[in-house]
């Protein structure tokens, strides 16, 4: 029989064990409809998710929420918008309560005496072309300046079509202020002229994703097989998509058979009742679906497939360690 | 799957006929392949050997709950972590030897 120990030298052996207890039950929060952008491609507004639900504005609604929340078994809260920074006294409730990842555009910022072990993700959608014209403005020449040098901080780079060939020059900015970066893809829900993946293109990512996690190893938080899923949409042949996805909210998971997924997971909408279908929008084609935390963590629920050689093994752990590390449930 | 036993033929099972229901419980629910009931290790750490995760463990823990008719708490379910904490973990539940 295959096991863990038999599969794995010392070393990895070791690594495995810092990674097998973690036990995360996370679920995803929106914190307010609101947001202080309005960017071309963004779901929460290009399915209409901020009308979804008119936004509790009690406080003590919000805390005995979360309090519920806790109790269901949740035990990482991941805040989305809108723009979660609009509204730091509900950011505060959970993070009283809650280990607690702040999404943020980064225009306002999170202050570190109000929040000093909160971990926060920065978006950015390319250079300053890219970000101009999807988003309004250049967001990293206020972002960068509101957390360089922040070690709770990263900034998660949304690529486009558009960066293919050009993504190392932004890294370098990110470095250059003393922040990490995680990638993940555009999925161009509003289909704006000019950023629509094409197989070619993401093929040419991955080549270039390698190398720069080869080149800033101290900056790239990554890891080759997730780059390797996330682009080819595949994992051991199979396609990504509704059948395999595994961020659905619990309670609205009719699929039959059920696929392995996230346990206890939720997306709640910001009145705290009402609940998404999954990490992203119902409006958007699974099938073409690139969000990066959905690959994440397919390959991470997906352990028993990845049993079957040392090297496959080897990429589920790279894989959960990233994960864990963009958590902040392992240093750095 | 292996059919349910009742709290009073759990009195009568011998220990090692226990760890072999659960064994077989455990191949069955986690599709394991290349090992059998009589083979499995019962020492082995689920979690840091054989690679189950807190999925897996929910899903053995509620077969092990309807097949053995015991209530398993979730804060317990780190201690089912071999064969044979599992089966002295149901024997506490039921008070037998």
């Amino acid at each position: 029989m295959l096991t863990v120990r038999s599969l794995l030298e010392d070393a990895w052996y070791e690594r495995y064990k810092r990674i097998s207890h973690l036990n995360i039950r996370s679920s995803i929060y929106d914190v307010t409809d609101r947001c202080n952008l309005r960017c071309k491609g963004c779901f929460f507004f290009s399915s209409d998710e901020h009308r979804a639900a008119a936004e509790e504005k009690d406080l003590g609604a919000w805390e005995a929420f979360i309090e519920r929340e806790r109790t269901r078994g949740v035990n990482l809260a991941i805040l989305i918008g809108g723009e979660p920074t609009l509204y730091l006294d509900r950011i505060e409730a959970f993070y009283r309560r809650l280990p607690t990842y702040c999404a943020t555009n980064g225009l306002l910022k999170a202050p570190r005496d109000r929040f000093p072990e909160m971990m926060v993700g920065i978006s950015l959608w390319g250079d300053e072309e890219d970000e101009r014209e999807l988003r309004g403005r250049d967001t990293f020449a206020v972002s960068s300046r509101h957390y360089a040098g922040d070690p709770l901080a990263y900034y998660l780079y949304t690529i486009t079509p558009r960066q293919v060939g050009r993504v190392e020059r932004m890294t370098r900015r990110i470095r250059d202020v003393g922040l990490k970066v995680h990638y993940q893809l555009l999925s161009n829900d509003e289909g704006a002229d000019g950023f629509n993946w094409e197989q070619a293109r993401l093929a040419e990512l991955r080549a270039e994703l390698d190398g720069l996690l080869e080149r800033y190893p101290d900056t790239v938080v990554s890891a080759r097989y997730y780059h390797e899923v996330l682009t080819t949409g595949r994992m051991f042949g199979r396609p990504f998509g509704w059948n395999e996805c595994p961020s659905v909210t619990e309670s609205m998971d009719t699929r039959q058979p059920r696929p392995r997924r996230l346990i206890r997971f939720v997306r709640w909408a910001s009145d705290l009742r009402t609940t998404h279908r999954c990490c992203t929008s119902a409006t958007r084609d699974c099938s073409t679906c690139k969000d990066g935390a959905a690959h994440m963590s397919w390959i991470m629920v997906s352990k028993h497939a990845h049993l079957r050689s040392a090297g496959d093994l080897r990429n589920w752990i790279e894989v959960y360690e990233m994960f864990a590390k963009l958590y902040r449930l392992l240093p750095w | 799957m292996a059919s349910n036993v009742g709290a009073m033929d759990l009195r009568t099972l011998d220990d090692r006929g226990l760890e072999r229901r659960i064994a077989e419980i455990l191949i069955s629910e986690l599709k394991l392949e290349d090992v059998t009931a009589d083979t499995f290790d019962v020492g082995l750490d689920l979690v840091d050997e054989l690679g189950i995760d807190s999925m897996d463990l929910t899903t053995v823990a509620l077969v092990l709950q309807d097949v053995f008719r015991v209530a398993i708490d979730e804060d317990d379910y780190p201690r089912l972590k071999s064969v044979r904490a599992i089966r002295e973990y149901i024997r506490s539940k039921i008070g037998g030897a």
